[in-house]
């Protein structure tokens, strides 16, 4: 019989509360409250086909390069058959003290997808992934950069993608 | 969707969302990890699948640590603190509006 672990007993942590503490840093900081996207009607589309058969596109929200807070963003690509060693995201709010990013395989899964793709699970990659600019303003996303990423996912094939945000 | 920000994402609302309670930054596995890397990048492709609709949030198995003190960091503040990042909060206002009147800011 399998050993209860200490950790049996007691119930699953809650997931932090990324919204109410970003409110109070920014409260802290004199800012006014943030507002997230909110979207009350997501849109779904079912596979079009078995996944197996389905090109896969990647959007990260890591930058090409080495970014400074202050620097305009805009979307950008890179080849997903010879990616980049690493990208950069330092201007961005991920968990600094808890974690760190000098494994791109933990935020940025080319080569486990490509295993995937060799193993017959998914159709394929596209030749390239995706930079989203993560803005401010939500409005810019929706309507400026969602657009161009969708324009280029599907100009490189893809049947799907897999939006993976730091 | 892959990712470790829960509340966030099911506020924006996406179609299908593969939740890692991880800390924000390797929404993919643990850093080095190939295999659970590996396990968790299946399970979020396996909800291209199976979710019947929109908002369809899988929860993954997976810990960060036996210990979860890694949450009480993120973002946290104490009173020492309040001063400091008031003083920030300033600063960072000045430095962009001295950015829009320079006009580096992106069109749109």
């Amino acid at each position: 019989m399998r050993q209860p672990k200490l950790y049996d007993a007691v119930p699953m942590s809650d997931p932090v509360a990324y919204m109410a503490r970003t409110r109070r840093y920014y409260d802290a900081q004199g800012f006014a409250p943030y507002r997230w996207a909110q979207h009350d009607d997501a849109p779904f589309a079912p596979l079009p086909k078995p996944l197996a058969e389905c090109v896969l596109a990647v959007v990260t929200t890591a930058a090409l390069y080495d970014r400074e807070e202050s620097d305009p963003r805009h979307v950008a690509s890179a080849s997903a058959l010879e990616p980049p060693e690493r990208l950069f995201a330092d201007d961005l709010a991920w968990d600094k003290k808890a974690t760190h990013l000098d494994d791109r395989a933990s935020y940025l899964p080319l080569e486990a997808l490509r295993e995937e793709v060799a193993a017959g699970h998914l159709g394929g990659l596209t030749p390239r992934f995706h930079c989203a600019p993560t803005e401010y303003s939500a409005r810019r996303t929706r309507d400026v950069d969602a657009p161009e990423l969708a324009k280029r996912c599907r100009e490189d094939g893809a049947d799907v993608a897999l939006l993976v945000p730091l | 969707m892959l990712g470790s920000a829960l509340d966030i994402v099911e506020h924006c609302g996406v179609a299908r969302f593969a939740f890692l309670d991880f800390p924000l930054g390797n929404p993919c596995g643990k850093p080095y990890d190939r295999t659970m890397q590996r396990e968790v990048l299946a399970a979020a492709l396996a909800l291209f699948e199976t979710a019947a609709g929109p908002n369809t949030t899988r929860r993954l198995p997976w810990r960060w640590s036996e210990d979860d003190s890694w949450r009480d960091g993120y973002m946290a503040i104490d009173a020492a603190d309040a001063a400091r990042l008031a003083k920030q909060g300033a600063a960072r206002r000045a430095h962009r509006q001295a950015l829009r009147d320079a006009g580096r800011v992106r069109a749109g």
